[in-house]
């Protein structure tokens, strides 16, 4: 089917247009055209100009060169943590919440029943604000009255899990990971619901064991949802700032990227330079990942 | 793409999963696995629902009795009083409607300027529609953070006449954080809708053209009807993402009486002394629309988020 039509519209030219489509063309794609660049593109070049200047948003822009990005990397104390973090989050959401979001995805779709509670239940943290999640966070893991330390029954000692800068970083991951698992388990669902069984029974009959058939058979045929899952995980990840900002504003311990950026912008001295040269490090790391992906969706676009 | 078929229509989305594997493995009888597989499920699920039944929980106790005996033990007395008390001090009214001004018309703009795209990507061919897809897909992805300096100095260089905000700029105003949602959003929406109409019959758009139907008829009259779920699914999820969004407001928006209902918990924390109750249970507020909605919707939702990534 995709061949068919595809062969169909290169018969059709451009010529089929009236003036009036083209208008029509031209009005509707433009204004979303002109608006993703104005809020996304624009911006993004602006931010990498913007990182090469001083300036406090009020006064001039003085031209530095790369004094922003020296400063980054040797003055700043909070840069170096922040990109461990960072690195840190993304090695957990990956070797641990979207695993995890597979597993239960494959036991969900090997067919068990109340399989559309589970789905439901586990999907749920999805659908809640970050800004809640880090709320609740604190009600479990708080030092005076969290559910935790009561059960560990340790109040004249209390672990203070959010505050102390060793444990709290792994806490926000454990918290942010309760709500990637569903999306990835979602996903990943949608993708099992459409491996043609022919195959796994291919397989079976060849003499391959259940982990054989999964890991050989099935899982490649899954690529496209890997490589979305993949950009996903590592996206939210780049991305994570409400959690943090909503329990200590992303300070001792808490350290982000985004966090910085939002710092340097509405903190008390706003440097805009300086921060846009924290901006352009962030885009460095994700342009990395979204070409790889688009490489991979042009060839499967290339496939169809 | 053929998943999307079987995910997209309305009828029993999530269901197939239960369905016919189950029937087929229950006549393997392998029972004693099919056990272990729903402790398994049964604990994970409880382990998801526990932070959420915990902050209901203690939402409807009392200040003095969770301080004492903390928030895992048998309840003396339970009311309702603190999601009155929530909903009044921190005027929470308010910033819903703050909310729904906000989300309202940023997800029907959203979808139906990617609704257009796509069908021109996706249904019309156009030439380069390629690279347009790409240049939508990749600004979705990349971290808000990155434009966010240069959006935040050039609102506030941006005049707005009085009737439109009363701030006079673009900053601490609606209209900039429906603007920046709507710019944000399109990217995904003009992704998964693209894939979408890439699976509906040709022919039917082949007629139209027969019939001499301009652009404009062949978009609005032929395929937006057919599109109608996966608007649906989009449209819920859409409006949980910007009902949730927290940085925008944050700023965009320095009037805290134009704060969307996020930023609201804030007005619950006290200068020396907070109740976390009552933090819990406007937690709770704040969470129950988008937890209804996706409730109420549930096949939408999760056909919006498989739409865009199955592929087969």
């Amino acid at each position: 089917m995709p061949q068919k039509t595809a062969r169909r519209a290169g018969r059709r030219g451009p010529r089929r247009f009236t003036r009036r489509d083209i208008a029509v063309l031209g009005v509707l794609l433009g204004i979303p055209v002109l608006l993703d660049i104005f809020i996304i593109w624009g911006p993004t070049l602006a931010s990498i100009g913007l990182s090469f200047t001083s300036w406090d948003g009020i006064g001039d822009i003085q031209w530095v060169g790369g004094k922003n990005y020296e400063n980054l990397v040797d003055n700043y104390p909070a840069f170096w943590p922040a990109v461990r973090h960072n690195l840190l989050w993304i090695a957990f959401l990956g070797l641990v919440a979207t695993p995890f979001g597979l597993l239960l995805a494959v036991v969900i779709d090997r067919g068990v029943r109340f399989s559309r509670f589970y789905q439901s239940v586990l999907y749920m943290p999805v659908v809640l604000s970050l800004a809640v999640v880090g709320f609740m966070a604190q009600l479990i893991l708080g030092t005076d009255q969290g559910v935790v330390n009561t059960i560990l029954n340790n109040q004249n000692d209390p672990i203070d899990w959010l505050g102390n800068s060793d444990i709290n970083i792994w806490m926000m991951m454990l918290a942010a990971s309760w709500r990637h698992t569903g999306y990835v388990m979602i996903l990943y669902l949608a993708g099992l619901k459409s491996v043609d069984p022919a195959l796994k029974e291919a397989a079976q009959i060849d003499g391959a064991n259940a982990r054989q058939t999964f890991f050989r058979v099935v899982f490649p045929t899954l690529r496209p949802v890997n490589v979305i899952v993949g950009v996903i995980t590592v996206i939210e990840a780049l991305r994570a700032f409400d959690i943090v900002y909503a329990v200590n504003k992303g300070r001792n311990g808490l350290e982000l990227l985004s966090v910085l950026i939002t710092d340097n912008i509405i903190g008390e001295a706003s440097r805009i330079g300086f921060g846009s040269a924290i901006a352009v490090v962030l885009l460095t790391v994700s342009l990395g990942f979204i070409v790889t992906f688009l490489v991979q969706e042009l060839r499967g676009a290339r496939d169809r | 793409m053929t998943a999307h078929i079987h995910t997209a229509p309305p009828s029993g989305t999530s269901a197939p999963p239960a369905g016919k594997p189950a029937g087929r493995s229950r006549s393997r009888s392998r029972s004693r696995g099919r056990f272990g597989v729903h402790i398994f499920l049964m604990a994970v699920a409880l382990g998801f629902l526990a932070p959420l039944l915990l902050a209901v929980y203690a939402s409807l106790r009392p200040y003095e009795e969770t301080a004492q005996h903390g928030y895992f033990s048998f309840p003396k007395s339970l009311s309702f009083d603190y999601y009155r008390q929530a909903y009044s001090d921190s005027g929470m009214g308010k910033y819903f409607t703050n909310t729904l001004l906000i989300a309202v018309p940023a997800v029907l703009v959203t979808l139906f300027l990617a609704a257009f795209v796509a069908f021109a990507v996706s249904r019309l061919r156009i030439r380069g529609g390629m690279i347009l897809l790409m240049f939508f897909t990749a600004g979705n992805l990349l971290p808000p953070q990155v434009l966010v300096t240069p959006l935040y100095v050039l609102f506030l260089k941006i005049p707005l006449p009085w009737w439109m905000s009363d701030s006079l700029t673009l900053y601490d105003s609606y209209w900039a954080i429906i603007i920046v949602n709507i710019g944000f959003q399109v990217g995904f929406c003009v992704f998964v809708l693209s894939n979408f109409m890439r699976t509906l019959p040709q022919e039917i758009l082949e007629a139209a053209i027969v019939d001499g139907a301009g652009v404009w008829t062949q978009f609005w009259r032929i395929t937006l009807p057919l599109c109608r779920p996966a608007l649906a699914a989009l449209g819920t999820l859409e409006f949980t993402w910007i009902y949730n969004d927290f940085l925008w407001a944050l700023i965009f928006i320095s009037n805290p009486d134009k704060l969307p209902i996020t930023s609201s918990l804030n007005n619950l924390r006290g200068q020396f002394f907070t109740d976390y109750n009552l933090l819990a249970a406007g937690s709770v507020l704040v969470a129950l629309p988008t937890v209804l909605v996706f409730l109420l919707l549930q096949r939408h939702f999760i056909a919006g988020l498989t739409l865009g990534s199955s592929k087969g």
